[in-house]
């Protein structure tokens, strides 16, 4: 992997920082006039989410990370791993509970992913902004409201729980926004 | 920013109207002080020799130099203002646009303005009192002056003195105190380690409620101004910050010819050291020195910056009509 000068950094410069892949947020050139300058960076260790300081010395180098984002389309889960394919190439890769993290309650089969890889493995999976997910359990509401106020619970296939209002019910298919995790409309029938 | 936007400013016509009133302002300063308005080359033969300033380069040809002659952009006006000095000018000021390469980010531009005069018979007390006169000038409400040595800077925000703690308790200290990354970082002269305090944990907090002078910087920092004997020994320098950003950079002025020379020549040891150009040192300033110059003191005042905080903008790209990105 290539390396970059601190001349390089701008903000998605993907490198490596104490063994992890990490993405440039924030980079900010610091130097009193007749003295040292500094690069000042924030950066997202991608493999944690967690964003951390650094002060490089201008011009000093830093290891790249191979790091980059593809589509890939969501096959199943094994109950260990979760595994996609790349459906130009048909290639596939398994991701660890680590990298799917909390996006496994909106996978849903033959959704399609947006997943970092580095060196060729999944380290992220970010599901669709929306998907569409049926329902396995809710309290049959009450027929005929359609105020939406309040709601009840819902549990849908994935094992995800949403706020739904009172007149859906078990069966049908909705709509979720999973940046939210809330309900958005039901799904159209098609 | 699109291909097809990239001609248009990158300050808005407001900021351009209050750039030239301030410059107007300025220039009312000195007029009233009666201190002359002068110009000087942008392109010399001689460059800087400070280790910490890169020039760039420029290639005359042509009637008296059919081979070339190579010449530097000024990153200060201060060698030839320091000739005119010599040369009996009495009190100079000049507003110019300096280069300083490989200089880039939210307070810096590549090509910038300076503000630098200089006042024969000041030493660098009575020039900060100008400097603040200028500032309340230009300001709504006249802002409080604090002054500060660069060591009480230290003793109060970090508990050491600059004067005296060596390499590993520098290193220490930034660690101490949570600056990400010190651990590994490679800096082999005191002074950076200094800078990399300095910038990180005392600079944000300057100059918050108005202006503050840090003045009597370590020797090894002295620059082009001179050193004041004494238990440590200290430069006459000083620097203002306003709202945590360095603003100017002032001298009670070395007018030691032969002190001079060793002080480039020292620094060009330093460049060859780390692998830099070597600058040919600028022999003219050094024969005005020799000459005579009077005992003065003497400022460069980033006028970009102090724009950005005259209107509030935390990027310098807002202040300038071209930033170098549409330049």
């Amino acid at each position: 992997m290539a390396s970059y000068s601190t001349n390089e950094f701008k903000g998605g410069l993907k490198i490596m920082m104490d063994g992890d892949p990490c993405s440039i947020i924030e980079n900010e050139f610091v130097k009193p006039g007749k003295g040292q300058a500094f690069n000042r960076v924030k950066i997202r260790n991608l493999k944690t989410g967690r964003v951390l300081e650094k002060t490089f010395k201008s011009g000093e180098s830093v290891e790249g990370a191979d790091v980059h984002e593809t589509d890939l389309q969501y096959l199943y889960n094994d109950g260990e791993f979760w595994h996609f394919m790349d459906p130009q190439s048909f290639e596939q890769v398994s991701a660890d509970q680590a990298a799917v993290g909390e996006s496994a309650k909106w996978l849903k089969e033959q959704d399609s992913c947006l997943v970092t890889l580095w060196n060729g493995s999944p380290i992220i999976v970010e599901p669709p902004k929306f998907v569409v997910l049926n329902i396995t359990d809710t309290d049959p509401g009450l027929k005929g409201d359609t105020s939406g106020s309040g709601g009840k619970p819902a549990t849908l296939e994935t094992g995800a729980v949403v706020r739904v209002p009172l007149f859906v019910q078990i069966g049908e298919a909705i709509k979720v926004d999973t940046r939210t995790g809330e309900y958005v409309s039901r799904a159209k029938e098609d | 920013m699109t291909q097809s936007d990239t001609w248009r400013p990158s300050a808005s016509l407001g900021m351009i109207r209050a750039r030239a009133e301030m410059l107007s302002r300025i220039r009312e300063f000195f007029r009233q002080a009666g201190v002359l308005e002068v110009e000087s080359p942008v392109c010399s033969r001689y460059g800087v020799t400070d280790p910490a300033i890169d020039s760039f380069a420029a290639r005359y040809t042509g009637p008296g130099a059919a081979q070339g002659l190579d010449l530097f952009l000024q990153t200060s006006p201060e060698f030839p203002m320091k000739r005119l000095l010599a040369a009996g000018s009495g009190p100079i000021y000049q507003l110019c646009k300096v280069f300083r390469n490989g200089e880039l980010g939210r307070r810096h531009n590549p090509e910038f303005s300076l503000l630098e005069w200089y006042r024969p018979g000041y030493d660098h007390h009575w020039l900060m009192e100008e400097v603040a006169d200028l500032i309340n000038r230009l300001v709504e409400t006249p802002l409080p002056v604090e002054k500060l040595t660069y060591g009480e800077a230290f003793e109060q925000t970090l508990g050491l003195n600059p004067h005296l703690a060596g390499i590993d308790p520098l290193r220490r200290c930034a660690i101490e105190q949570g600056i990400s990354g010190a651990g590994e970082l490679i800096i082999d002269h005191r002074d950076g380690w200094l800078d990399l305090l300095l910038s990180h944990l005392i600079e944000p907090g300057l100059g918050e409620n108005g202006m503050t002078f840090l003045y009597d910087y370590p020797a090894s920092q002295a620059a082009l101004a001179r050193v004041r004997g004494g238990t440590p020994a200290v430069a006459e320098r000083f620097e203002l910050y306003l709202s945590g950003m360095e603003i100017a950079n002032g001298f009670h002025e070395l007018t030691d010819g032969r002190e001079q020379r060793r002080r480039f020549v020292e620094d060009n040891r330093r460049r060859r050291e780390s692998g830099r150009p070597v600058i040919p040192m600028d022999e003219s300033l050094l024969a005005a020195l020799a000459a005579g110059m009077p005992a003065c003191a003497g400022v460069a005042l980033g006028i970009d910056r102090l724009l950005m905080f005259l209107t509030g903008c935390n990027d310098i790209r807002q202040v300038l009509a071209f930033d170098i990105s549409r330049a």
